[in-house]
């Protein structure tokens, strides 16, 4: 039973991803409604950035009655994502499966190949946001500029110390590029959770960070940290003294995907159901707000565009992961 | 007196009748989901979040201050009555609370438990009021070298935890670090100790998945033996006339109260570490102090009341770095974070600034939600004991039930309930050898804690632990920790060496 | 009693072994610079765990725990049969979670126990069989949104979630 569903299933994929536009989203397919509380799985733990936005959509879809059937967040940050993604590709029931990734949706199945996990099978639903990054020193430095944190940070060598969310992450892959592009030899040391990053970098125990800003925000508003510099291809309204990378004669941006992918196998109608309503999601007053503040890029894209998007993210970061000897 | 000023204007908000309202639900709410193991004030808070979507911020956060404040106390029903601990925070309310029941003194020790959650919580709200904005400074220089060093501190109060087989005793504590290990090693990002390559394994083994095994399933399975499959769990009786005189007794045991409630909340404070090193540190110095540790364990009711007042005032510490500095102290504290971003507050420093309303209605509502909390727990206590009174063999299946669904709905796994089952009859097995089992839950609470820690320190020193030393709280730790471990191993050295010169 | 104390103490040198053997997956030694790898804090412990037991070995062999002394029976054949029927109930149940669902698991496991191990009569048993079931759901699918296994009886829940929202 399980089998027929699958082989029917994958057909279904390819002609899910091959026959649909990106925005477009065809509303004379038959209208399906799911029939259950729906699993929204988070790839990350409790109480970080993808926890608190999973959280906020489904107060969106509460409050608006988005959807007569609950959606029930779960968090499975086990294995960097590794888990969740399993979770994912067994679903029992793909037509109530959906999850909440970042950007360890290309990372992990890159680095442990073991697990079998291919990306082009999910079902691309929406990206929601793309979460920028920067660079952050702490005020009591009295660094404000990248020249000065590069002559810093060059004076002390590797007893500089570099807080991140863990090994081969994002803040990992950012230090790298900062290490090789100007020569530092900065030491990254990996915590749990970025928020628990700003925190080591407020309270002195770091010395830089790449965090996000909805994690630095609070510190930043009490004038303990401050950004240097942004791996955005413009700087963000919120810290329009911070200039980018490419200004600075370094071409590099990075950003961190914020997007809803559905269990392999999902049907066209479920899958069509989504899209929508996280296209309406998208819309409300309530993500726009929650977008400005955090300082959240990228517009909503989906289907093929976005299947797209994550194929071509998926070799950027091949390459990225190749450079630091993380893979072959 | 601004503080005085801005917490009165606090109390006019929390006793709105629709703030009110919601307190006391909350904490009745809170009180239930907090007895049932497995579940605890983490679930609850979640849970309940998309409901507050309903009501204004302010009240939204009184709501699920109450669940947490509720579900604190409830942790302690299921220790107590059960020998469950519901939540990590309860482990070290079952090592006495546990053979008070047995004993027939369950009421004694819920009364125990609650009264001395009211202090906890009430004392942890007043060094809140008090002291935030300073205290939220000191929390925010403690990095990984003060953690450990903390850590260390929490398992050296346990020294003597264990029975009198050292070797079964420290078998007991490395087998819990080493299960803490499983999962993903986050300083090298590779996964580690995946069993079989079974995917259940990458989120780590579960504090509940041991701690239900251990004291659910395998206790239970010990209890059938002993009682040849005919007990009576209890035969506690309640009244109003008894709760009185319990709760007058209990005035004997301040000095375990007050070393709990402060100790508590000044653990709680730390980010990173939250009211479960609290309150074992709290039973571990108690037991230390006393001038009886041999009957800790065994009953006294100072080991009931030392954990449970450290872990409400932990809870309302754990909550000081959340508002002041964004950072949770908690899981729990870490939803309710996620929380105010969805009401659209902003927390970190400015939110005293710019919320002030927001802020002192919350803490206000604090003070009200631990005495709701009193005496909702106290009122239900003659339900409890009447549900002890069942027949075993009507209480055990029902036991069984919840502590498998309770095992399952944290992860939403079959997996862990597997593994539940497993460890409840490898533990019973070995308990039957006398291996002690509290050292290896506590230490996969505390392992996954102090590792990290320990190696960001060395990490950051290039590989010395002089990082240990230098810096100013790390090494006040460091040298109380080193001073528990060693005093009573040269302690017992010198009995040993009496006993023998004694003899001879 | 006394060979109990052996064999478990043997099974889990064993087990320490094994988990030795998977701890040096990854690094065990000390990275200069960085301090312990990634295996180390297992491995040690580990490592820990077979001292330990090799001690218990040791003082069985000299007598020295009251269990290495003890001429009782570790089990005898009757707490061995409630052993068994209590722990391998547990497991059916568990068993049966995954293929008639929590809400065919547990009746059953209730009516078998307290019927037949307890003695109750059936109108007690019947009372939790029904009862309990439907407050597992209320509680933990309505009022929680904790969704439960339920097998194949899947479908049958979703009139049932239409009803609630």
């Amino acid at each position: 039973m399980k089998t027929l569903w699958k082989s029917g299933l994958v057909g279904l994929g390819i002609a899910m991803i091959s026959g649909l536009g990106a925005v477009s989203v065809p509303t004379d397919a038959k209208a399906w409604e799911p029939k259950k509380p729906v699993q929204f799985i988070i790839m990350a733990g409790k109480g970080g950035g993808a926890d608190k936005a999973v959280r906020f959509m489904q107060n969106i879809i509460a409050k608006h009655k988005l959807s007569a059937k609950p959606f029930t967040p779960i968090n499975k940050p086990g294995g960097t994502g590794a888990e969740a993604l399993i979770h994912l590709k067994n679903a029992s029931d793909p037509n109530h499966t959906i999850m909440f990734t970042l950007n360890s949706f290309y990372t992990t199945p890159l680095r442990q190949p073991g697990l079998g996990v291919d990306i082009s099978t999910f079902a691309p639903i929406g990206r929601m946001a793309e979460d920028t990054f920067l660079l952050w020193v702490n005020n009591d430095s009295g660094i404000t500029n990248v020249e000065q944190f590069v002559k810093a940070a060059k004076a002390k060598g590797d007893a500089w110390i570099m807080a991140g969310t863990g090994k081969n992450s994002e803040d990992n892959l950012l230090t790298d590029f900062l290490n090789k592009a100007y020569g530092l030899n900065m030491k990254y040391v990996p915590y749990k959770g970025g928020g628990r990053v700003a925190k080591e970098l407020a309270g002195n125990n770091a010395n830089s960070t790449v965090n996000n800003p909805s994690e630095q925000l609070g510190f930043y508003q009490a004038g303990k940290t401050r950004p240097i510099a942004a791996f955005t291809p413009a700087r963000l309204p919120l810290f329009s003294d911070a200039p980018t990378f490419r200004e600075l004669g370094k071409d590099f941006v990075y950003f961190m995907q914020r997007t809803v992918v559905g269990a392999p196998g999902m049907s066209k109608e479920a899958a069509t159901y989504y899209r929508q309503l996280f296209a309406e999601i998208y819309g409300s007053d309530e993500w726009q707000g929650y977008m400005t503040k955090k300082s959240l890029q990228g517009g909503f894209i989906t289907g093929d565009i976005l299947m797209r998007y994550w194929l071509k993210e998926k070799a950027v970061h091949k390459v990225m992961l190749q450079k630091m000897g993380a893979i072959k | 007196m601004e503080i005085l000023s801005l917490l009165l204007n606090g109390f006019a908000i929390a006793f709105e009748p629709l703030n009110l309202a919601l307190i006391i639900f909350g904490c009745a709410v809170g009180l239930f989901i907090g007895a049932m193991p497995g579940l605890g004030s983490v679930n609850g808070v979640a849970i309940l979040l998309p409901m507050t979507f309903l009501v204004p911020p302010t009240s939204a956060i009184i709501f699920l201050g109450a669940i947490y404040y509720g579900a604190m106390y409830g942790g302690a029903i299921s220790s107590i009555m059960l020998g469950i601990p519901g939540a990590s925070t309860a482990v070290a309310t079952t090592f006495d609370g546990r053979p008070m029941a047995l004993q027939g003194k369950a009421d004694k020790a819920l009364v125990a438990a609650a009264a001395a959650s009211f202090v906890g919580g009430s004392i942890g709200v007043v060094l809140f009021t008090l002291f935030a904005p300073p205290l939220a400074d000191i929390a925010l220089g403690f990095g990984a070298p003060e953690i450990f060093a903390l850590m260390l501190m929490a398992f050296a109060t346990f020294v003597g935890l264990g029975g009198d087989d050292v070797a079964k005793t420290l078998f007991s504590i490395f087998i819990g670090l080493v299960f803490g290990a499983v999962g993903l090693d986050i300083i090298s990002g590779e996964p580690r100790l995946i069993f079989g390559d079974i995917p259940g394994f990458f989120h780590g083994i579960n504090f509940l998945v041991l701690a239900i095994g251990i004291y659910g399933i395998g206790e239970m399975l010990w209890t059938i033996e002993i009682s040849k499959g005919n007990v009576v769990v209890s035969q506690a009786s309640v009244s109003v006339k008894g709760i009185l005189k319990n709760l007058v007794e209990l005035t004997r045991t301040w000095k375990a109260m007050l070393l709990g409630s402060f100790l508590g909340y000044f653990v709680g404070i730390l980010p990173a570490a939250g009211a479960t090193p609290g309150s074992l540190m709290a039973y571990g110095f108690a037991k230390q102090m006393a001038k009886d540790p041999e009957t800790y364990g065994k009953g006294n009711i100072n080991g009931v009341v030392a954990p449970e007042s450290a872990n409400n005032a932990a809870s309302t510490g754990a909550m000081l770095p959340m508002l002041t500095l964004g950072i949770p102290g908690s899981p729990t504290t870490a939803i309710l974070l996620g929380g105010m971003v969805i009401w659209g507050l902003e927390p970190g420093p400015m939110v005293f600034i710019d919320h002030p309303d927001f802020v002192w209605g919350f803490i206000a509502s604090l003070y009200a939600a631990n005495l709701f909390s009193l005496l909702i727990n106290i009122a239900f206590i003659p339900a409890f004991i009447w549900v002890l009174k069942l027949p075993f063999t009507i209480l055990a299946p029902v036991i069984f039930i919840l502590c498998i669904v309770g095992g399952f709905v944290p992860t939403l796994s079959m997996h862990d309930v597997w593994l539940m089952l497993i460890f409840g009859i490898v533990g019973y097995l070995m308990r039957k050898l006398d291996y002690p089992m509290a050292p290896a839950v506590l230490a996969i609470v505390l392992g996954p804690l102090a590792e990290p820690a320990l190696r960001q320190s060395l990490l950051i020193s290039g590989g010395s632990f002089s990082i240990f030393f230098t810096r100013p709280f790390s090494s006040v730790f460091m040298f109380i920790a080193i001073a528990l471990l060693v005093l009573p191993l040269g302690k017992q050295a010198l009995d040993a060496r009496r006993r023998k010169t004694e003899r001879t | 009693m006394r060979m109990a104390e052996l064999v478990m103490a043997v099974v889990m040198a064993v087990f320490s072994l094994y988990l030795m053997w998977k701890s040096a997956e990854l690094p065990i030694g000390w990275i200069p610079g960085e301090g312990p790898g990634g295996g180390a804090w297992p491995f040690w412990l580990a490592t820990g765990m077979l001292l330990c037991c090799i001690a218990t070995v040791y003082r069985w062999a000299r007598r020295l725990t009251p269990e290495s002394r003890s001429e009782d029976v570790y089990m005898d054949s009757r707490a061995f049969k409630l052993f068994l029927l209590n722990a391998g109930a547990l497991a059916a149940m568990i068993g049966l979670f995954h293929i008639v669902g929590a809400y065919g698991a547990i009746p059953a496991f209730l009516i078998f126990y307290l019927r037949f191990m307890g003695g109750h009569s059936w109108r007690l048993t019947g009372t939790f069989a029904v009862v309990t079931p439907v407050i597992t759901f209320l509680f933990f699918e309505i009022a929680l949104q904790k969704t439960l296994p339920k097998g194949f009886t899947d479908p049958w829940f979703e009139p049932i979630f239409d009803f609630f929202y």
